[in-house]
């Protein structure tokens, strides 16, 4: 096998290839890159539409406490009185160039909204991506290096619990056991009040705030923001790490059982060596594949932390807006996740094709 | 066919076992050993004790979902477990045990809508989009790929809004959060439907059909449909569990069903979660157990069907075994 794979690599870079690959990658990136732009479109169109099924946003946020006459002359100011079409492509019109729209709960620019709560929620995927990773590749190297026996099998059923544990009640147990029962950590929020109000008065906030604490050289706050952190990132980390420890354990299983392996092993590799470079790395373009679909789970994943912490980020004021009908903020935050979410998968593609040249759709 | 011939070569003893054999769950049963058939049986188990509260939940729950006083008078509030209310009860005077009983019916529920309509609306758009192809199939494709690709949770939100309002009664609260979830799942089904669909359209058994002159509908409804449904129950399971978790996070939203129309764990974790800081663990813990035992048994019973199905990733038995390749495995008895 692995002769054959060395005999491989000369007819992939062969003295044609270096141009006939560029191309074919550029091509590739292109077309991906292009593909884009539908699905946003499809998705905006969609919550366009199945939110104005409902109504018009006035009367959703406002119905019932003015009068009716007020309400139609709102309704009609705003222009939500046209035919929905109209309204469709003035709307597609205003996102094209920038324009988002006013909330209409709390008359904030939607742009500025999404700045604000998308990098707390930004933080917050960071903070559980780093946990998720930490504890789903070791853990999911060692499942399959034992497979099948007893540490392979707590691991997956670790694996599993991970997956049906909703993060909302990961949560609460975390917050009962490690805040209210042995009082470590603090219940909710992203930091205490003093740090909050240090963390506005900074120059030019990234909004990250323990990229802002470490700035501005102010590590007491990085300390309390570091505590408030860690419940919510372990809640939303742990639903992930079972998905990436169940990822790396399935493709180890399958490189490990390769020749090359083996080849190793007789030359006197360690077994450490052989799980964590030799295996692992071949088995990295589907492991990353999986991970970038996983953008979309911790977004999902984040709504309910974000709601269970308290955490001030997309998510939290996703729900906020939700109970308050306000459905321009609902489609902003919609949009932007659509974009995060194509755009996460755009890269992910691309990276799987440099990392292995035979990827190509 | 190998059936066929198999069951000619063979003495007519295993007539009856071949039935009981051919059901899904039973048949993975007898296959399984080891570790597998340990996670299996503890899938199957867990299932029957949450289908088992569902059923009987009108007769094993002391008090109604929403009663809040008996004859001896109004219960208390966040009383802690014991005497009456063996799991205590919540800030609005609900006895938890009866609300987690009744919570699995309420589950059951959402799933066997749901999943039945996802699997109706998944199978005909997938049988249609891959038997006939062309401009049909690229929109049904691309709109499928935009919906798998977004947050299944917020989907289910927008779904919730627009049908319900958020609010509403037991049957509307059941159908908002079914169709919430159906719009989740389709594509899912969708794919794999219209991935069989595309390779059993090339086998030869379609192509003497055409031949013979069946029409496009008799083909797609009985000889492509039939061979092209055999995965439907591992997704069937594993879309159960998943139907579950995205029904509690409607709840936990604010977006399920009234607690005075139904009992729903969810929506009990949410009230619960403004008991934590006071250290009142049990309005909590006992609907999230459940959520997570029910998902478990779900998940469990799921991956093993879908790791037997698969020979690469069965469990073999110790060697000695007269068996060998898949083949002889799957028509031979075990």
């Amino acid at each position: 096998m692995a002769t054959l794979i060395e005999a491989e690599t000369p007819d992939v870079l062969g003295p044609a290839a270096p141009k006939r690959g560029a191309g074919g990658v550029g091509r590739y990136i292109l077309v991906r890159f292009l593909l884009i732009f539908p699905t946003i479109f499809i998705l905006v169109t969609l919550v366009f539409f199945l939110m104005r099924i409902t109504g018009d946003p006035i009367t959703a946020a406002l119905g019932g406490r003015l009068p009716q006459d007020q309400l139609d002359a709102r309704i009609h100011e705003a222009g939500y009185d046209r035919p929905i079409l109209v309204q469709y492509f003035e709307y597609l019109g205003q996102i094209a160039t920038g324009n988002f729209g006013v909330t209409l709960s709390d008359r904030r620019p939607v742009i500025e909204m999404l700045a604000t709560f998308g990098t707390a929620t930004l933080e917050l995927a960071i903070n559980a991506l780093v946990v998720a990773l930490l504890i789903g590749i070791p853990l999911g190297m060692v499942a399959a290096h034992r497979r099948d026996r007893t540490p392979d099998a707590v691991l997956r059923f670790f694996a599993i619990l991970c997956y049906a544990t909703p993060v909302f009640f990961a949560g609460l147990l975390l917050k009962l056991t490690f805040s209210v029962a042995l009082g470590w950590l603090p219940v909710s929020g992203r930091a205490s009040t003093n740090t909050e109000l240090a963390m506005s008065q900074l120059a030019a906030p990234s909004g990250i705030y323990w990229l802002d604490a470490i700035r501005s050289g102010n590590f007491q706050a990085l300390g309390d923001i570091a505590a408030h952190a860690v419940l919510p990132a372990v809640a939303l980390g742990l639903l992930t790490a079972g998905v990436f420890l169940r990822l790396v354990r399935t493709n180890l299983i399958g490189t490990l059982g390769k020749d090359y392996v083996e080849a190793g092993r007789s030359r006197g590799v360690s077994e450490f060596r052989l799980v964590t470079k030799h295996a692992y790395k071949p088995a990295l373009i589907p492991i990353i594949t999986v991970m970038g679909l996983q953008i979309a789970l911790l977004l999902g994943g984040a709504v309910l932390t974000e709601t269970t912490f308290e955490w001030k980020g997309l998510g939290f004021q996703l729900a906020q807006y939700l109970t308050a009908r306000d459905f321009v903020a609902v489609q902003g935050i919609v949009m932007l996740l659509a974009v995060i979410v194509a755009v996460t998968n755009f890269v992910v593609d691309i990276l799987a094709a440099i990392i292995d040249p035979r990827v190509r759709y | 066919m190998s059936e066929t011939t198999t069951a000619a070569l063979q003495p007519p003893a295993p007539r009856k076992a071949p039935l009981l054999d051919r059901l899904p769950v039973t048949s993975h049963i007898r296959q399984s050993v080891g570790l597998q058939r340990t996670m299996l049986l503890i899938g199957v188990s867990l299932t029957g004790l949450f289908l088992l509260a569902a059923v009987f939940a009108p007769l094993l729950a002391p008090y109604g979902y929403a009663q809040i006083s008996d004859a001896s008078g109004t219960f208390p509030a966040q009383a802690a477990p014991g005497g009456k209310h063996p799991w205590g009860t919540t800030v609005g005077g609900y006895d938890v045990l009866s609300r987690v009983l009744w919570g699995s019916q309420t589950a059951a529920t959402v799933i066997v809508v749901s999943v039945a309509m996802s699997i109706f609306v998944g199978v005909a758009l997938g049988l249609l989009s891959g038997y006939f192809g062309g401009w049909l199939d690229r929109i049904l494709v691309v709109i499928a790929d935009a919906i798998y690709a977004f947050p299944s949770l917020l989907l289910a939100i927008v779904m919730s809004i627009v049908i319900s309002q958020g609010q509403s009664s037991f049957w509307g609260g059941i159908l908002a959060c079914s169709i919430s979830i159906t719009v989740v799942f389709v594509p899912q089904y969708f794919r794999v439907i219209r991935a069989e669909t595309i390779r059993l359209k090339a086998e030869p058994f379609v192509e003497s059909a055409m031949v013979v002159g069946a029409s496009s509908w008799r083909i797609m409804g009985r000889h492509i449909f039939k061979n092209a449904t055999r995965t439907l129950p591992l997704i069937f399971t594993l879309n159960s569990s998943e139907a579950i978790l995205t029904l509690a996070g409607l709840g936990f939203l604010g977006f399920g069903i009234e607690p005075t129309s139904a009992a729903e764990w969810g929506f009990d974790l949410n009230k619960a979660l403004a008991d934590t800081t006071s250290g009142i663990w049990w309005t909590g813990v006992f609907p999230g157990v459940a959520i997570v035992l029910s998902v478990l048994g779900l998940t469990l019973m799921g991956e093993s069907m879908n790791d037997l199905n698969d020979p690469r990733l069965r469990g073999r038995r110790a060697a000695g075994s007269k068996r060998s390749g898949g083949k002889a495995k799957k028509a031979g008895k075990p």
